[in-house]
């Protein structure tokens, strides 16, 4: 009897994993964010040419992995916020505002969540970097530096081991934020996605590194293994 | 015989060694030893059209999105004119395709001829098919003997294919796509390892399952080319020039060497050597 009562599973899902893999690292006085531009489905290539970075504002910058159709939903209705944001304040927002916000918004769709692994990267209102990582649902925290998507696994261990992230525990609060120079930063950057190219399948094809300082914003893109 | 009593040597499992002295004396008396080529094979009359198999494989193992090996080896000794490339599970590839090889070479010993491929076919066939599919292998089985060429797909539930040109894996689609476009009959040796290879990046750069380098195995009658390797279309696209450094604490190697008593053994046993020399 106990077979015949079991209940029906949903043999269509609304989501997909589209792979890819994000981070972002915060320094004394720039951000840099990167993403790998593959966009997969199962076991194919969709495209070798997606950009996973948004810019929210201008100085907070979005970069996305998991289910882009989700992603996209995510940054428009972001975008829009931000606009109003703009009419209403007469001025941008800022990092630590826009970090609250997704937050907010993740949340907002708790028991219909957006399926976006999401890292926000920017200036603080010091002008100091920030990186807020976050997860499906909108739990957040700022951080010195952070990685998401299939690819974080193997790159997160190599950045605690680099990068040397103090404890959040100790008292007086240190500043996560690294000591590396930006170009130090983006060479990091670049070994974390060639060495996680190497070993997932889902990343590759082609890393595109945003950065962000007091001068402004600037891209650039590194070709990557499309095996 | 009542020198019995004193060399019997009770059977203990595995081999028996009885004839060896036997042989060991016939040796000495001029026998020569059984070579396996009695039988003459009949010429076949070739004018120079490129007869052979070529295999192909390219050399990324995964354990689900990750890559377990950059650069395995996919395509399997069977035997010595008889080659197989494996997809699926690779503990299953790996085993039954050295299960099979040492059948075949007990079967060489036992027959005093070459391998033949229909014989690999079977026996791999025949032990999928008991195994139910359990056994995970996808094979593509290809060789030279005696009766020509031969190229078969072999599925893990044990049916079979014979086919001029076969692909298996994840990526087979994307290499099949190639070699529906450009395969035609006449191929010569250098435009078949130049449609395999191409149809292995297809797999390598379409497919995410498939990865790394090419490699190629070329079998043609009497002889085999094994082409680890042949292609590296994949290098690693950055090295940083500064390097990294990590500190001692990073890799705490634990490496207790466990100093090990030897007990030397009270010799039990005496060992009787020499006797008289055997007689015909």
């Amino acid at each position: 009897l106990a077979s015949t009562m079991t209940k029906q599973q949903a043999n269509w899902s609304p989501y997909d994993n589209n792979g890819g893999t994000c981070v972002a690292i915060a320094g004394a006085d720039y951000c840099v964010i990167a993403a790998d531009t593959r966009m997969s489905t199962g076991y194919s290539i969709l495209t070798r040419d997606y950009s996973k970075i948004c810019k929210l504002a201008d100085k907070c910058v979005m970069a996305s992995s998991g289910f882009q159709a989700d992603v996209k939903a995510l940054q428009k209705v972001l975008s829009a916020r931000h606009l109003i944001y703009q009419h209403q304040h007469n001025k941008q927002m800022s990092c630590p505002a826009m970090g609250q916000l997704l937050s907010n918004t993740l949340y907002y769709k708790r028991f219909f969540p957006y399926y976006s692994f999401n890292v926000l990267g920017g200036l603080d209102t010091e002008g100091k970097g920030c990186v807020y990582t976050y997860d499906a649902v909108g739990s957040y925290e700022r951080v010195g530096y952070s990685s998401q998507g299939s690819g974080a696994t193997l790159i997160t261990p190599f950045l605690d081991n680099q990068l040397k992230s103090p404890s959040p525990l100790l008292l007086p609060a240190k500043d996560a934020v690294t000591p590396l120079s930006e170009t130090e930063a983006i060479d990091l950057v670049k070994t974390c996605f060639a060495s996680a190219t190497e070993r997932d399948i889902y990343t590759g094809d082609k890393l595109e590194i945003v950065v962000l300082n007091a001068d402004g914003i600037r891209r650039e893109y590194m070709e990557l293994r499309k095996d | 015989m009542s020198k019995g009593e004193v060399d019997y040597v009770p059977a203990r499992g595995g081999f028996s060694f009885d004839l060896c002295r036997r042989n060991e004396m016939l040796l000495n008396k001029g026998l020569k030893p059984s070579t396996g080529n009695e039988f003459n094979f009949w010429k076949i009359p070739s004018y120079c059209t490129w007869d052979g198999v070529i295999l192909g494989a390219d050399t990324r193992a995964t354990e689900g999105p990750i890559v377990a090996d950059k650069n395995c080896e996919k395509i399997h000794y069977m035997a010595p004119n008889i080659y197989c490339c494996g997809a699926g599970t690779a503990a299953d590839t790996e085993a039954v395709t050295d299960t099979i090889s040492s059948q075949l070479k007990l079967h060489r010993y036992h027959t005093a001829r070459e391998s033949r491929v229909v014989t690999a076919l079977t026996l791999l066939k025949s032990h999928l098919f008991r195994y139910q599919g359990h056994v995970s292998a996808a094979l593509v089985l290809g060789g030279v003997d005696v009766t020509g060429p031969h190229l078969h797909t072999i599925y893990p539930h044990g049916s079979t294919d014979s086919l001029p040109f076969a692909t298996m894996g994840s990526g087979s689609l994307a290499a099949m796509a190639v070699f529906e476009s450009k395969y035609h009959e006449g191929l010569s040796r250098d435009e078949g390892v130049k449609l395999v290879c191409e149809a292995i990046c297809s797999g390598i750069f379409n497919d995410l399952g498939s990865g790394s380098n090419v490699d190629i195995c070329v079998i043609t009658k009497g002889q085999k080319e094994y082409l680890r390797n042949h292609l590296l279309p994949n290098p690693r696209t950055y090295i940083s020039s500064k390097g990294y450094s990590f500190t001692k604490k990073t890799a705490v190697v634990v490496a207790e060497v466990l100093l090990t008593k030897i007990t030397p053994l009270k010799q039990l046993v005496e060992v009787i050597e020499g006797g008289e020399a055997m007689e015909e």
